[in-house]
């Protein structure tokens, strides 16, 4: 059995040459037990998880329907027309629009700004969250207090609240909306990493280093963080879920991308105004879109925790 | 205890003091000048009414002179006074608090009554049928939009079925809103199962982890009935963390609350910030933040106070 270059649960410093002492089987019950194979059973029982499959399945779908659909489904999503509220038939399977889009080429083009969004928040929020929160919980003390007041003050403030604060006077932008959301998505990722830190510190590993000299910062971003990547990443999936939901919800409000930028939940709301009218084509396929999506990532968020609690009992 | 309390209580303290800083500082950058003058006024407002409107809510004064004011009015129970509707802002808070209590209030109730149940149930016959079935309700009820909720449930009690008005009641007082019990359910329905979705997968996990510990195995050994195991054991272990739940998940509540509001035009408070923000009413949207924010920090102390409280091995030092 061959070790995987990457070990996250043993600092390769530390793990020196093999004792010569031991039997071949310890050595190879060893190996079993921590790094590589590990992260062969997280692997495993996440590719066992069938929600985990359906979840990357999804994924991958409506990824290839938005990005490469389009190469595919001509559409002028940029030019209105007066060939408005047409139901599905013909030129236009999903019917048209308000103002007269094509509104399976409008789900495509919508559906990427969403998962582009998504996708940048995720990334953002749990960068940042991530840092300060290892560096919360890892300085403690006075610099821990201060940090983590902070946290719990923007926490205080509902994040639709701020953004409704923010968007009466800012329109909204993909950038903007790509900031705003992540500055209020930080706080998460920052409160899970501080307490995953708090005890990794204390581990011995992570005192072996400090005794031999280690830099804070080495400490922080060798050891701490690797260790904690699997709460990081199961926390990042969620992120993009969440992240993807309050979108479609600010559309709602008014405060999404302005007309004609396409997105999901821009058409959602646009389509209920038509709902007395029966023009279910309107209502249903981007709310659809945007269950599916989110349900996608919700399941590989929550088949990842499972599988990494395989991790958790082999350690 | 009475020291981790007093910490607890210090920290709550300077958290509302940060949340009155971070939105009155917002309020403040987007709310200068002559353009807010105008917004609020009315675009062909004379010099002499900009420079009335200024004066009288003390617009001029550098920023830390009005925060200063702002805090002493707010310790004094007084949020300010409205651009827009004159009248004070604890007026209209006073006036549309009651409405959020009706809604939101039984909405919570009812959804902390069927997921306290339902997660049990789902602890107790994990991995089966009824497990599944509920988790995939729950699971589809939290990855929907909570105003794409509200919508279909008005596309079919309403629109399909004409049971059920699609607006919530208008009336301007809480009687008003009370006498049409009907127009009441859409939203509170709505409501109940956004929370519903929040809830009962945390009572499930909550009720998965407690039915693995010793005090369930070593009832369940000395040959106490089940069912007795289930109410007395089981449930009683499983509620500690749903206080905790209750309590930190108040902004999830007030936003999906404020939502709700919007979709049904129901008048409770998350409306009246909606309207506030978008009619630049700036001291009513800053009044009902800070208040939020304090609704959240209190709730966050009693999830910790009610824990160590309710938890005999929770200990602090």
């Amino acid at each position: 059995m061959t070790e995987a270059p990457t070990t996250a649960l043993e600092p390769s410093e530390l793990s020196g040459p093999p004792g010569g002492s031991r039997s071949p089987e310890e050595e190879a019950q060893e190996a079993a037990g921590r790094s590589g194979g590990v992260w062969r059973l997280v692997g495993r029982a996440f590719i066992e998880n069938k929600m985990a499959l359906v979840g990357v399945g999804l994924v991958v779908l409506i990824t290839l329907f938005c990005f490469v659909g389009p190469l595919i489904y001509h559409t002028d999503q940029a030019h209105s027309s007066l060939n408005t509220n047409q139901p599905p038939g013909g030129s236009h399977p999903l019917g048209t629009d308000y103002l007269g889009f094509d509104v399976l080429g409008r789900l495509m083009a919508g559906g990427q700004s969403s998962i582009e969004i998504g996708l940048a928040v995720a990334l953002a929020a749990t960068t940042f969250g991530v840092i300060w929160g290892a560096i919360s919980g890892f300085f403690g003390g006075v610099v821990d207090a201060v940090m983590m007041r902070v946290v719990d003050i923007v926490l205080a403030i509902p994040a639709i609240f701020l953004f409704i604060f923010l968007a009466s006077v800012f329109q909204p932008t993909l950038l903007m909306l790509i900031i705003v959301i992540s500055s209020l998505s930080w706080l998460g990722p920052a409160r899970l990493v501080r307490g995953e830190t708090l005890s990794l510190r204390t581990r011995e590993y992570v005192q072996a280093v400090r005794v031999m000299g280690g830099k804070s910062r080495r400490v922080v971003l060798r050891h701490i963080i690797p260790n904690a990547v699997g709460t990081i990443v199961v926390n990042a999936t969620f992120q993009i879920a969440d992240a993807i939901l309050l979108l479609a919800t600010l559309s709602f409000l008014g405060f999404g991308l302005p007309p004609p930028a396409p997105t999901w939940g821009g058409m959602l709301s646009n389509g209920t105004n038509y709902l007395f009218d029966g023009y279910w084509w309107q209502v249903y396929p981007a709310g659809i879109m945007i269950v599916l999506t989110v349900v996608a990532f919700n399941f590989i968020g929550d088949s990842l925790r499972d599988s990494l609690e395989v991790r958790l009992q082999k350690r | 205890m009475i020291g981790y309390l007093v910490r607890r209580v210090i920290q709550a303290i300077v958290v509302v003091i940060g949340v009155t800083i971070i939105a009155f500082v917002l309020q403040s950058l987007v709310a200068t000048g002559p353009g807010l003058a105008h917004a609020i006024i009315g675009p062909r407002a004379t010099p002499a009414q900009i420079k009335t409107f200024v004066g009288e809510y003390g617009l001029s004064q550098p920023l830390p002179v009005q925060y200063a004011h702002f805090l002493w009015q707010l310790l004094h129970g007084n949020l300010g006074y409205s651009y827009k509707e004159n009248q004070t802002v604890d007026a209209i808070i006073a006036h549309a608090l009651p409405k959020d209590v009706v809604l939101v209030g039984t909405a919570l109730v009812l959804s902390i009554l069927i997921a306290v149940p339902v997660g049990l149930l789902q602890a107790v016959r994990r991995n089966r049928a009824t497990d599944y079935v509920a988790t995939g309700i729950s699971f589809l009820l939290y990855s929907m939009p909570s105003y794409w909720l509200g919508i279909l449930l008005i596309a079919v009690f309403a629109v399909g079925a004409h049971v059920l008005p699609a607006e919530a009641p208008q009336g301007a007082t809480i009687t008003q809103i009370l006498a049409d019990p009907a127009g009441l359910v859409l939203p509170i329905l709505s409501l109940t199962l956004v929370n519903l979705a929040l809830f009962s997968r945390y009572m499930r996990s909550a009720a998965i982890e407690t039915l693995v510990q010793d005090c369930i195995r070593t009832a369940a050994a000395k040959g106490v009935p089940r069912r007795r195991v289930l109410t007395r054991h089981l449930l009683r272990n499983s509620l500690i963390p749903v206080t905790t739940m209750v309590g930190l998940s108040v902004p999830g509540i007030i936003t999906a609350g404020l939502v709700i509001e919007n979709v049904f035009n129901f008048p409770g408070l998350g409306l009246t910030f909606f309207n506030a923000a978008v009619t630049f009413d700036y001291p009513v949207e800053l009044g009902i933040t800070v208040l939020v924010g304090m609704a959240t920090v209190i709730g966050n102390l009693l999830a910790d106070v009610g824990y160590a409280l309710l938890d005999p091995r929770v200990r602090y030092d």
